[in-house]
């Protein structure tokens, strides 16, 4: 019986012909699985064309994305965390922190930046996810506050986008009070008549939802992010059920009312600039 | 009495000195000299005990069951002179969250904290101290009373965190709470918090924003609790002594960190072997700061609430 064996030659092509795909050519889109090439992806500025699932990004895309032919003045670049608690758990914290900027190349989970969006004078803050989950430490709570105050100076609108994971452990009380440090900041920006827009992002929870992420004049949100005080996992073992379908999702969020809007990151520049206009007549002083 | 099991050598003098004296009554045997003797030793036992506490150990007695909670507190300051208030006027009333007007000697003070129970159906009743998202809008419509009547703000926090429920986040915990920081970064009146028990995280905060943030001997006060950060960091629930460790979150701590502004000590043996002493103790404690703060300019004050929180953190530039 020769039906398991392989009679006719079948695959020919030596291993030295095989053609190569460089590394990470493609990308297959985790909702739908659509494949496209990974210049396509970032063209669509990371969103699936076909089901509209929004990839995380960070301040490089958004940036990008929102300021004037990209073109922006980075504040504050080059504070980093100094591990004052010399923290250690089953890694020193400065091991994690170090790892962190070389997996990242960046310097923590947030970047501050002034720039123009449609020629008006804007300052932003971004954070970046895969820098130790967007947690915030003394420096995401430091560099907002440079962005406030530089606003305040310029007179210009400020406008942070968050993506954390909430506070850093590894600052402990030093993380918990960089809520009240950017809060207390806000407060003398709300005093002074600027506005303040947070943008909310796949995933904005702990800590970071319980100061500047929902303390915007408006809170704009891309569509099914994660938003929460309480991470799902938490909430789901304090009432031991399961938790409903769309829970703590954008649209969640807005149908309870703690959203002004859901915009899709295509039109995120636009409703900015729209909000913006809506709110004041920039620049106020220059 | 409960005893933590570090206090195991005073439950055992405790008991001793019990001992003389039911039998000095029975017997009229003369047990004076030895009563003495062991109240000596009780006070030179618990003193040892007590100023070697490790950083667990303090957090064992930030949470010991015969603590005062805060409404043993302000009933002893304001010396029964006090009326609660309830409800958010949006939702409910959060029994977590508790709060209203009393009088300190003849200062009206508003007075909010977090309350805990003292037995299990009461502890249920109080949702363990954890308060949903209405206790904080609560605490926020009564620090705006306070406000527009001129009335200073005392906050007791005693808090395992804010609750992580399902309603909690469908009624914005993160909301309730982000708003109490940016409103009470510009209350108008002097207002300080004080740590009783349990500081825990966003729970703790959401009423500790003020001119004075200070923290009783034997409590914490940090971003997470040893346990959870201990199954996190760990992933298991072993290592909440290093946790407890490596958080620095006791008084001595934040205050060296810059992120509190001072400590009340407490009675020999702990807040609740001396309730007396420790409430005496926390009124001049807080008739001390309220005579600096009442008579400053408002603007002033905030100005420098503001400041200090904005320099708060460590980073190098």
């Amino acid at each position: 019986m020769g039906w398991f064996k392989r009679i006719q030659e079948g695959i020919t092509t030596k291993s030295t012909e095989k053609k190569e795909i460089p590394e990470g050519a493609w990308y297959q889109c985790p909702s739908c699985k659509t494949v496209v090439t990974s210049q396509q992806h970032v063209e669509r500025m990371s969103v699936c064309n076909y089901c509209g699932h929004h990839d995380r990004i960070g301040s490089e895309g958004y940036f990008k994305i929102l300021f004037d032919e990209g073109k922006f003045r980075e504040i504050a670049p080059k504070i980093t965390s100094s591990d004052p608690l010399e923290f250690e758990d089953t890694k020193t914290y400065t091991d994690r922190l170090e790892a962190a900027k070389k997996k990242t190349g960046l310097s923590d989970a947030l970047r501050t930046a002034s720039g123009e969006l449609n020629g008006m004078p804007v300052v932003i803050s971004c954070m970046d996810f895969q820098f130790i989950g967007g947690s915030m430490g003394s420096v995401v709570g430091e560099k907002i506050a440079r962005g406030i105050d530089h606003a305040l100076k310029k007179g210009c609108p400020f406008i942070c986008i968050s993506k954390s994971g909430g506070a850093r452990m590894m600052e402990a009380g030093l993380s918990l009070m960089q809520m009240a440090k950017t809060s207390a900041r806000l407060s003398l920006l709300s005093k002074a008549g600027l506005p303040y827009i947070s943008v909310l992002t796949d995933p904005t929870t702990g800590g970071v939802t319980a100061s500047f992420a929902m303390l915007g004049d408006m809170n704009i949100a891309e569509p099914n992010a994660l938003i929460g005080f309480a991470g799902p996992r938490v909430v789901k073992e304090t009432i031991g059920k399961e938790l409903p379908e769309g829970f703590q999702r954008s649209e969640f969020l807005l149908e309870h009312g703690f959203l002004d809007a859901i915009v899709e990151r295509k039109d995120l520049k636009e409703k900015l600039a729209f909000s913006l206009r809506a709110m004041g007549d920039f620049p106020k002083v220059q | 009495m409960n005893y933590l099991e570090f206090e195991e050598p005073i439950r055992q003098l405790r008991e001793q000195l019990a001992q003389a004296k039911e039998l000095q009554e029975q017997s009229d045997v003369d047990m004076e000299t030895l009563a003495q003797d062991l109240e000596s030793k009780i006070r030179e036992v618990t003193e040892s005990i007590y100023s070697n506490l490790t950083p667990w150990q303090r957090v064992q007695v930030s949470r010991h069951p015969d603590r005062p909670y805060t409404l043993n507190y302000i009933d002893a300051l304001t010396d029964g002179n006090f009326m609660e208030l309830h409800g958010d006027r949006t939702v409910k009333d959060d029994k977590a969250m508790v709060g209203g007007f009393g009088f300190m000697d003849d200062q009206c003070v508003m007075f909010i904290g977090q309350q805990k129970g003292i037995n299990t159906k009461m502890r249920q009743y109080r949702n363990f101290g954890m308060a949903n998202p209405e206790g904080y809008r609560k605490a926020l419509r009564l620090m705006r009373l306070a406000e527009k009547f001129n009335r200073p703000i005392v906050t007791l926090i005693d808090t395992p965190g804010a609750y992580p429920g399902l309603e909690a986040e469908e009624r914005g915990q993160g909301e309730a709470i982000a708003r109490n920081l940016i409103e009470m970064c510009q209350l108008r009146v002097p207002v300080i918090c004080i740590v009783i028990g349990e500081g825990a995280s966003g729970g703790a905060l959401g009423i500790g924003i003020g001119d004075r943030v200070l923290m009783l001997e034997n409590t914490w006060y940090s971003v997470i609790s040893p346990e959870s950060c201990s199954s996190i960091l760990w992933r298991n629930w072993e290592h909440k002594k290093e946790a407890a460790e490596a958080l620095k979150l006791t008084g001595t701590d934040m205050q060296s960190l810059g992120l509190v502004d001072g400590i009340i000590p407490e009675p020999l043996g702990g807040a609740h072997a001396q309730p007396d002493a420790m409430y005496k103790q926390l009124k001049k404690e807080i008739k001390k700061h309220l005579n600096k703060l009442v008579p400053m300019d408002s603007d002033k004050r905030i100005d420098q609430r503001i400041r200090k929180f904005s320099a708060m953190g460590v980073v190098n530039s």
